[in-house]
Parts: C-alpha cells; sequence; structure tokens
C-alpha cells in the first residue's frame, strides 16, 4: 500500500453550485457528498446498489452514488435532496411526501425523492406499472409503498396542472 | 401584582401563531395530522449518526469472523498498527480484561454464558468481531484491517436448533449445555380436553423462519469517553437506551450517570437496534485508548446481515390439537424449540413474551407447552418487529388452519366457531392475561367484506376447474402491547425488572413556548407529533405551538429504566406520560392565573387570545397570555406568593400502568395492557410450472382502539404489512451447515420492493380500551398477520395436492420441493387426523 494516495483534480457543479477540490482516485461519489461536501441528506444504506438510499441525479439521470466514484463526476451536474427546495419552496414531490405520510423514518425518502423526479421527468403521468417500476430500486422499510405511491401521484398531478 | 396590560406591553415581537377560534382547537387527537417530522426529513436535514462530523474524530473499523465456529488461536495486529493514520486497535483478549461479561437476564443454565463485545478466545457466529482498528478516516481503518492477522482453528457448527438440543456441539463451554431457558407452561386441564375429543389432529413439526426487518440505516455509534471527568458521550441510534445503559454500566465498571446517551433521527429499528450495545461498549473503549477522541463506527450493510440482530427462528414439535365435533379447539399441547443464535442477549424474554397472547384469538382454555430455547452458530437475535408473539400467532393460526383443512371445515367458519366473542372483552386469558376489547368476528366480516370474499370463491372454483393453484387465507393476529416486565420473573424468580412506566416532561419555557421532552426514542413513528396533539388538546392550541424535542437524550432526564421504543407501547406509555406531563403543567397554571387575574379557578378557561395562547376569565375581558405566565416563575418571580413558590412550569410526570407481579408457581398475570388486532386476507396463485406464488388480492383489517393519528396509523399497518409480506415469500436468513450466512446482502436477501409489494385493500375497526387514558393501544408492530394470511392461502391453493405448509417462508424454490416431497409420499407423516366418534358422544 503506497504512504500517499494521489488526488485527481475534480470540478463539477452539485446543486447549481461549482465546486473544485482533489479527491482521492477510489473516493465515492455519495462519500464525496456527504463527507467532503457536507451534503448528508444522500445517504448509505446498502452498499450493493440494491436500496436506493444514495440516488442522486448525475446530468440528469439518477444513479447510485454508493456505485459511482468522485471521479466519475467530474465535469458534471449533480442534484440530491439538498437541491430539491426553490427559494424556500419545498418541490412537489417533498410537499407531497410530507402530505400522504409518504415516509416514516426518513432515511429512503432523499433518494426515493430522486427517482421519482426522474420517473416524473420521463412520465408526467405514469401508469401504476411505471410508478412502480420507476422506484423499484429504492428500498423503504417503512412505509410499504403505499404512501409513497400516493404522494408520487399527488406530486404528477400538481406539477402537470402547473 | 402586575396588571394585565402591563404583561401584554412585554410580549416578544416575534410570534406568529395561528388564531383559530377555540372550537377548532378542541380536539386534535384523532385527526390526520401530518407529521412534524416530515419538513426536515424531506429536505435532507434529518439528523442520523452518521451525519455527525465531530472535531477531532477518529473511526473504527472491525475485523470479523469469517467463521461460524472457531476458535481463535492468535491475533497479531502489529502490522496494521503500523500503517499510517492508525491510533489503536483493539482485541478479544484484550476486550476481555477491560470489561465485565454482559448481564445476563435468564437463569441458569443461561446465566453462566460469558458475553463479550467481542469474541475473545472463541467465534460463535460469522461475523463476530474479533479486532478493531481505529483510524484518522474509515477508509484507512478499513485498509490496516486487512492487515490484522487472525489464526482460527474451525469447529464443527451447529445451525439446526433441534441439533443444538443434543449438545454434541457446544457454543458455550462455561454453560454445559446449549440449552438457554426451558419450562413447562400448563393451564386448565389438557389431559381431561383430550379424552373428551371427537377429533385429535397431530402435526409433527412446524418451523418459523429467521429473519430481520433490516432497518434501512445501519447501527452507528459514536462514542466519546472523556479522560478528565471520565465521562462518555454517545450519540447512537440504540432504540432501548434505558436498557443499553444498565447493561454498558455493568460491562465497562461505570455508574449510569457517567453516561449521557442521545439519539436524533434513526433509519428504523423494528426492536433490531435494541441490542447494538456490544458496539457501544466497543466504541467506548476505543476513546479510551485513543487519548478521548470521538470514536465513530458505522456497520456496513454485510456486516449489519451478519452479525447485528435477526428476529427467533422456531421449531413447533409434536403438536396435539384436541377439538370437538363441531371442529372448536379444546386443548393443544406442543414441544417449542427458539433459536437464539449465539448469545442470548435480550434472551431468553422471548420465552415469555409469546406468553402475552398465549390463546391467540381464541377461546380454547387448555393448553400446555414444553418452550425450550437454544444456542446456535448464527446471529444473535434481537427483539425483532413482532417480537416472540408472531412466531406463536403463526403456530396457532397454522394448528386452526390445518384443523379447518383436516376436519373439512371452511377457514372462516373455523375461525369464527372459535374466535373469542365480543361480549367476552374484557377477556381473560387461561394464563390470567387480560384482554382490554376487540371484536374479531367482525374484523373477518368487514375483511371479507374488503377483498369480495364470495367474488373470490367463486373465482377460486373457476380457477381450480381449470387445474389452477389459487388459494384464499385468513390471518388473525394480536399485537400486545405496553408490557409488565414482571414477565421476566416466570423465567428467573431473581430478575430486578417490573412493571413498565413512560416519561414526559411539558413545559411552559421563559418565552411562554410549550415543549415536550419525551422518553421514547422514535425512528419514524411520528412521537412529535402524536404527542403535540395530545398536549395541544390538553392546553388548548394548536400542535404547531407545542414543540417536541427530537430524538432521546438522557440529559433531559425524560427517562426511567423502561425507556426506549419497543413493545407497541408508545400510544399508552409514551402520551399517558405526555397527557399527564401537560395535565401538570396546567394545574399549574391555574394556580398562577388565579393569582395574576384574581379570579375563581373554575372560571379560567384557556384558549387562542390575540397575542396566542392564553388563559381567560369567562365572561370578561381579564386575560394573561401563556408567556406572562411564565414571566412571573421565570424572570419576575419576586411579586411571587409563598404560596406559589413551588410552581415551576416545568412538569415531568411517570406513567405507570397497573401491573403487578404475576403468580409465579402458577405462571399466572397480566403481561400486557392493551391489545390490538389485525385480520388480513390473501388471495395467492402458484404458478403451476414455475411454482411462483403471485399475490392476486389483499385485505387488511387492523383495531388499535381509538387512533390518535389516522396518518400514523395507517403508515404503521402499511409498514408491518410489508414485513411480513416479505418475510413471508422473500426474506429469510439461510445458513449453510457451517454457519455461513447464504445471502449476507440486499442483493441476495433481496428485501422487499416496490415491484412485489401488493395494493392493499384496508379497512378499520375501533374498539376503544377501556384501560387507557384516550382508549388508545399501541399498535406498532402488527404481530406479523401476512405470514399467517399467506401461509394460509398457499395452503388453500396446495391441499388438494397433499400439501401441508410448515414453514413459514415460502418461495417458488420451496414450494417446489414441497410439491416434490409430498409425490414422493414423504410428506404425509406431517398432519395425522385421530376421529373418535365414540368419544364425542359421551
Amino acid at each position: 500500500m503506497p504512504d500517499e494516495i494521489p488526488r485527481v483534480p475534480i470540478a463539477l457543479r452539485v446543486n447549481g453550485k461549482r465546486y473544485a477540490l482533489e479527491v482521492e482516485p477510489r473516493l465515492l461519489l455519495v462519500d464525496f457528498l456527504r463527507r467532503e461536501l457536507r451534503l448528508t441528506g444522500t445517504h448509505v444504506g446498502c452498499d450493493t446498489t440494491y436500496c436506493g438510499a444514495c440516488t442522486v441525479l448525475l446530468n440528469g439521470v439518477s444513479v447510485k452514488s454508493c456505485t459511482a466514484l468522485a471521479v466519475q463526476a467530474d465535469q458534471s451536474e449533480v442534484l440530491t435532496v439538498e437541491g430539491l427546495e426553490q427559494d424556500g419552496r419545498l418541490h412537489p414531490l417533498q410537499q407531497a411526501f410530507a402530505d400522504h405520510h409518504g415516509l416514516q423514518c426518513g432515511y429512503c425518502t432523499p433518494g426515493m425523492l430522486l427517482s421519482a423526479y426522474q420517473l416524473l421527468a420521463k412520465s408526467p403521468n405514469p401508469s401504476e406499472a411505471e410508478m412502480r417500476k420507476g422506484i423499484a430500486g429504492n428500498t423503504c422499510r417503512c412505509t410499504g409503498y403505499q404512501n409513497i405511491f400516493k404522494a408520487i401521484r399527488a406530486a404528477a398531478a400538481q406539477m402537470r396542472g402547473r | 401584582m402586575p396588571a394585565k396590560r402591563n404583561i401584554r406591553a412585554r410580549k416578544p415581537a416575534a410570534r406568529k401563531a395561528p388564531r383559530p377560534k377555540l372550537e377548532e382547537a378542541a380536539q386534535w387527537v384523532g385527526k390526520p395530522l401530518p407529521r412534524k417530522e416530515e419538513g426536515r426529513l424531506v429536505r435532507g436535514k434529518g439528523k442520523f449518526v452518521d451525519d455527525y462530523e465531530l472535531p477531532g474524530m477518529l473511526h473504527l473499523w472491525l475485523v470479523r469472523s469469517p467463521y461460524g465456529h472457531a476458535r481463535v488461536t492468535h491475533i497479531d495486529v502489529s502490522q496494521a498498527e503500523a500503517q499510517p493514520g492508525v491510533v489503536c486497535t483493539l482485541t478479544g483478549p484484550e476486550v476481555a480484561k477491560l470489561v465485565r461479561p454482559f448481564l445476563e437476564i435468564g437463569p441458569e443454565p443461561g446465566a453462566k454464558i460469558v458475553d463479550y463485545p467481542m469474541g475473545v478466545d472463541k467465534v460463535r457466529y460469522q461475523g463476530e468481531p474479533v479486532a478493531a482498528v481505529v483510524a484518522e478516516t474509515a477508509l484507512a481503518a478499513a485498509d490496516a484491517a486487512e492487515l490484522v492477522r487472525v489464526d482460527y482453528e474451525p469447529l464443527p457448527a451447529v445451525v439446526d436448533p433441534e441439533d443444538a438440543l443434543r449438545d454434541a456441539t457446544l457454543l458455550h463451554e462455561s454453560a454445559g449445555t446449549n440449552v438457554v431457558w426451558q419450562g413447562e407452561f400448563d393451564y386448565g386441564d389438557v389431559d381431561k380436553a383430550f379424552q373428551q375429543a371427537a377429533h385429535i389432529v397431530h402435526i409433527d413439526r412446524l418451523h418459523f423462519h429467521r429473519f430481520t426487518s433490516a432497518p434501512l440505516e445501519p447501527n452507528a455509534v459514536i462514542a466519546q469517553w472523556d479522560p478528565g471527568e471520565d465521562f462518555i458521550t454517545f450519540w447512537c441510534n440504540n432504540s432501548f437506551p434505558a436498557f443499553a445503559i444498565q447493561f454498558l454500566a455493568l460491562a465497562l465498571g461505570i455508574r449510569i450517570d457517567q453516561m449521557r446517551v442521545q439519539t436524533y433521527d434513526i433509519g428504523g429499528s423494528f426492536g433490531i437496534k435494541i441490542t447494538n450495545y456490544p458496539y457501544m461498549a466497543l466504541c467506548a473503549l476505543a476513546s479510551r485508548k485513543a487519548g478521548g477522541r470521538p470514536v465513530k463506527w458505522i456497520e456496513t450493510r454485510t456486516d449489519h446481515m451478519t452479525a447485528s440482530a435477526h428476529g427467533n427462528e422456531r421449531v413447533f414439535r409434536s403438536t396435539r390439537v384436541a377439538l370437538d365435533t363441531s371442529g372448536r379447539i379444546l386443548a393443544i399441547e406442543s414441544r417449542h424449540i427458539d433459536d437464539c443464535g449465539a448469545y442470548p442477549r435480550y434472551e431468553p424474554l422471548g420465552c415469555i413474551i409469546w406468553a402475552q397472547v398465549l390463546p391467540g384469538a381464541y377461546r380454547f382454555r387448555n393448553y400446555r407447552v414444553r418452550f425450550t430455547q437454544v444456542t446456535t452458530n448464527k446471529c444473535p437475535v434481537g427483539p425483532n418487529r413482532g417480537y416472540s408473539r408472531m412466531q406463536h400467532l403463526w403456530f396457532l393460526e397454522r394448528v386452526v388452519d390445518i384443523c379447518a383443512h383436516a376436519l373439512g371445515i371452511p377457514a372462516d367458519e373455523m375461525r369464527r366457531r372459535n374466535y373469542i366473542r365480543a361480549d367476552e372483552f374484557p377477556y381473560t386469558t387461561p394464563n390470567g392475561c387480560v384482554y382490554d376489547s376487540g371484536d374479531y368476528a367482525r374484523m373477518l366480516a368487514l375483511a371479507q367484506e374488503r377483498i369480495g370474499w364470495d367474488d373470490w370463491k367463486e373465482k377460486q372454483r373457476r380457477a381450480r376447474a381449470e387445474g389452477r393453484l389459487v388459494g384464499i387465507g385468513i390471518g388473525t393476529t394480536l399485537d400486545s402491547g405496553t408490557n409488565n416486565f414482571g414477565q421476566s420473573r416466570l423465567l428467573n424468580p431473581n430478575a430486578p425488572f417490573s412493571g413498565q412506566s413512560g416519561v414526559a416532561i411539558v413545559k411552559l419555557g421563559i418565552d411562554g413556548n410549550i415543549s415536550v421532552s419525551l422518553g421514547s426514542v422514535p425512528q419514524g413513528q411520528g412521537h412529535e407529533t402524536t404527542s403535540a396533539q395530545v398536549v395541544a388538546d390538553v392546553l388548548n392550541v394548536t400542535p404547531e405551538l407545542v414543540s417536541v424535542r427530537p430524538g432521546f437524550d438522557t440529559e433531559r432526564n425524560a427517562h426511567t429504566g423502561h425507556s426506549g421504543t419497543y413493545a407497541s407501547q408508545f400510544a399508552v406509555t409514551g402520551l399517558s406520560a405526555a397527557h399527564g406531563a401537560a395535565q401538570k403543567l396546567k394545574a399549574e397554571m391555574k394556580r398562577l392565573a388565579v393569582f395574576a387575574l384574581n379570579a375563581k379557578e373554575d372560571k379560567l378557561e384557556f384558549g387562542m387570545g390575540a397575542q396566542g395562547p392564553e388563559v381567560r376569565v369567562r365572561g370578561s375581558d381579564k386575560a394573561i397570555p401563556y408567556w406572562g405566565l411564565a414571566n412571573l416563575v421565570n424572570v419576575n418571580n419576586a411579586v411571587l406568593p409563598a404560596k406559589l413558590q413551588d410552581v415551576t412550569l416545568n412538569c415531568r410526570y411517570v406513567y405507570r400502568p397497573p401491573f403487578r407481579l404475576p403468580d409465579l408457581k402458577r405462571k399466572y398475570g397480566n403481561l400486557t395492557l392493551t391489545y390490538s388486532a389485525q385480520l388480513h386476507i390473501a388471495v395467492i396463485e402458484v404458478d403451476r410450472d414455475t411454482y411462483v406464488p403471485r399475490i392476486l388480492d389483499y385485505a387488511v383489517v387492523d383495531d388499535c382502539g381509538r387512533v390518535v393519528n389516522p396518518l400514523i396509523v395507517e403508515g404503521q399497518v402499511h409498514g408491518a404489512t410489508a414485513h411480513g409480506i416479505g418475510a413471508a415469500l422473500l426474506e429469510t436468513c439461510s445458513y449453510d451447515e457451517n454457519g455461513n450466512l447464504r445471502n449476507a446482502t440486499f442483493s441476495d436477501y433481496v428485501p422487499i420492493t416496490s415491484v412485489n409489494m401488493p395494493t392493499l385493500r384496508t379497512g378499520h375497526l375501533e374498539s376503544p380500551s377501556p384501560f387507557t387514558f384516550n382508549g388508545a393501544k399501541g399498535m406498532g408492530e402488527g404481530g406479523g398477520a401476512p405470514l399467517h394470511a399467506i401461509s394460509a392461502a398457499l395452503q388453500d391453493a396446495l391441499y388438494a395436492q397433499g400439501v401441508i405448509i410448515d414453514d413459514s417462508h415460502n418461495n417458488a424454490s420451496s414450494l417446489f420441493h414441497l410439491l416434490e416431497r409430498t409425490r414422493a409420499g414423504r410428506a404425509a407423516q406431517i398432519v395425522r387426523v385421530e376421529s373418535r366418534a365414540a368419544a364425542a358422544r359421551r
């Protein structure tokens, strides 16, 4: 094991804000967000790309940030849960999750919101099957998904109405 | 005495209180109020343990046993210690010198088990820690941990509880046996009931499988052992800290007041995080060795699955059921073997907790069981959601269901004949528990209505005519809540626990704001919201005006030795405490207002005024705002008369349910205060070619007495249902014969997802509890009804094939093997019916 691990410079935008840092090549994107940028809304639940608690959008596409390296996000645009609220107003998905009790412990919620965000970006009026598939990569151990479905439907309706 | 106007003039400027009319503010309990917790959580601003960064913080990484059972012959940490960034290490032998073994709750032989937070000379389950590396970063600690050299001498493993009974392979030489606890429970006159039976059904073996509710946030601890003060601060996600501190104090050789335990947001526990205290001990020891720097440990998912806690596995052996001619159960006799894994820890409490629901939802009065708990080379168990009652209730539902099929009685009719009747509540069970309220037959009728029972029966008939395997199954379950720790005496007469308690502090702060501190450790159950509803009702304000401290903190002094979140009890213990504390505060406020307003107490009313909440004199314009009362006590108290000098406006209340010690000789007494119920109906089809079971329809009816917040109750029902469906069809902790866990990642364990969770048809009944101040009952655990309903539905689908569903976990592979076994004629002995018409006529 080398004493000094060479660091690699990366530059990216996270939630609209520019960052230029040097990171260890092996640093995971999720650890970069949580430890380097202190954006702790993105959580780690499983380490094997199953649970989706770490889901963020990388250039508009949902990725599990526990399975991406920070260096892979170089020159990219990242959206995390902290970037959903705009001008002190919750995103309709955040509001709908709160209104419909679409969360309990809240640990899966940030990743769930970003998967739902991508789902509605692709399909503003998702069918039941599309919705289930859209969040199939996000495990929730509390809600049994019922209220998450309700919340996504409500947010979709509201976003279509805008 | 200050005049009303003067007090108003001192009002703080930034008070933005909503001003509902008094009538609107009257009843917050019962409303589907969105949770106070959501705001921070949907923003990603919750505070979980791993979110904390403390100055000088170090990171701990564990070296764990790859073997299920092995002797540890040598550990060498020198290479790891030489790595850059490594501060110190710990090994099992070193830990054994620094701490005393954890307390064992049970009597001998279990009490002779020696349990350290690390394996010392032996490891007894895969994943048991043997060494720890503490370094400046988690990655440096993980890198160095790979250089720790551990020599093992593998030993034969015992993973089957019935094998463990034979003691051929011993886990704990100090105990001399794998048996932790055993005892006989005998109620009524079982022998006479069998003599009088028209039918006796024999069921050779049933098996409740091992699974975990696997909270999404793994275990996590930060500990700082301040060397100057000799004081340990824990930031953690332990869900029963009052239990943990009692265990830790004895192990670490310190006083309880030398520890501070804090939790904030917790990413689920479901009981699993009750037993993470060994890791709290390790982080504390590491911090002390590192000179008092804080040490953080975050469990990986694989380590969580192998080495945190699983639910209890149980085998039900040689069951005999006595029934009369009409299928009424007269008696059950059985032998139960519970598997607690490598160390008892919270056990052997599971050996008695099941007895809270001894007859389930049924009227039989004669019951005899020999209950034995053993250790095996598997992960230690913890009180997983539905703890111990779920296993027993699944057993009873299998018994009822198998008897119904064996005697040709329709499943719903069988239950109606055997249910405790609505007019029998409060119902005293054969072992002295008092079921508070309920109406199981009505729940069944409601669930049948929700699922469209007759319609499904017709569809099933048509499907069967086509050769399809469609089954409809009923699962009746109970969620007993607010336990009487006195039941521990039935296991160990010397156990120093009994009763139960909940604590809350309700305070009118210096500025007149209402704040609440609770002794609970919420992990998503919405305690901030429901306690605010209760307090808002007492003080006649809106819940937004009640701020509830998130999480748990021993420094708030809002705890007793029972404090935590477990055993379906917050709606009773937590809310009764919040209610009691709010009432105490209200009484003090009244005394102050009598003085400040020079009015009679019976003329006072609490409500919203122009300046926020106030106490006013009915029929006059005399009023004093809450902040005015707070002002009198906190910053303006020279005006107070002597008779008000005891008023603090900081009111602590301890709620204690009216429990007594059970009768140890008869094993008789009330073990829990409330009994919520759930009734599920599942319709399942087993694919004829692939054997994949698929849920076609699903109905859930719950009854948890008066509902404090329908949104939260519904969420708990959904969640418990998902856990049960996941456990019944997907989730199992599968060990090979060497004690290797075969599915230690989520990718292999496959927790239930949005694509395999059915849409639920829900129904709801309210049978208020006569034993609680507001009629509410605890209900979070749910009772595992999907396991019962799905087993029953699979039984219904496959009974004609000669299959007996004898396991609580079924998937395509196990159903295939079950059918193969049946076809080979090897399943015939599982169930045998002995009918004695002559006996029935007598």
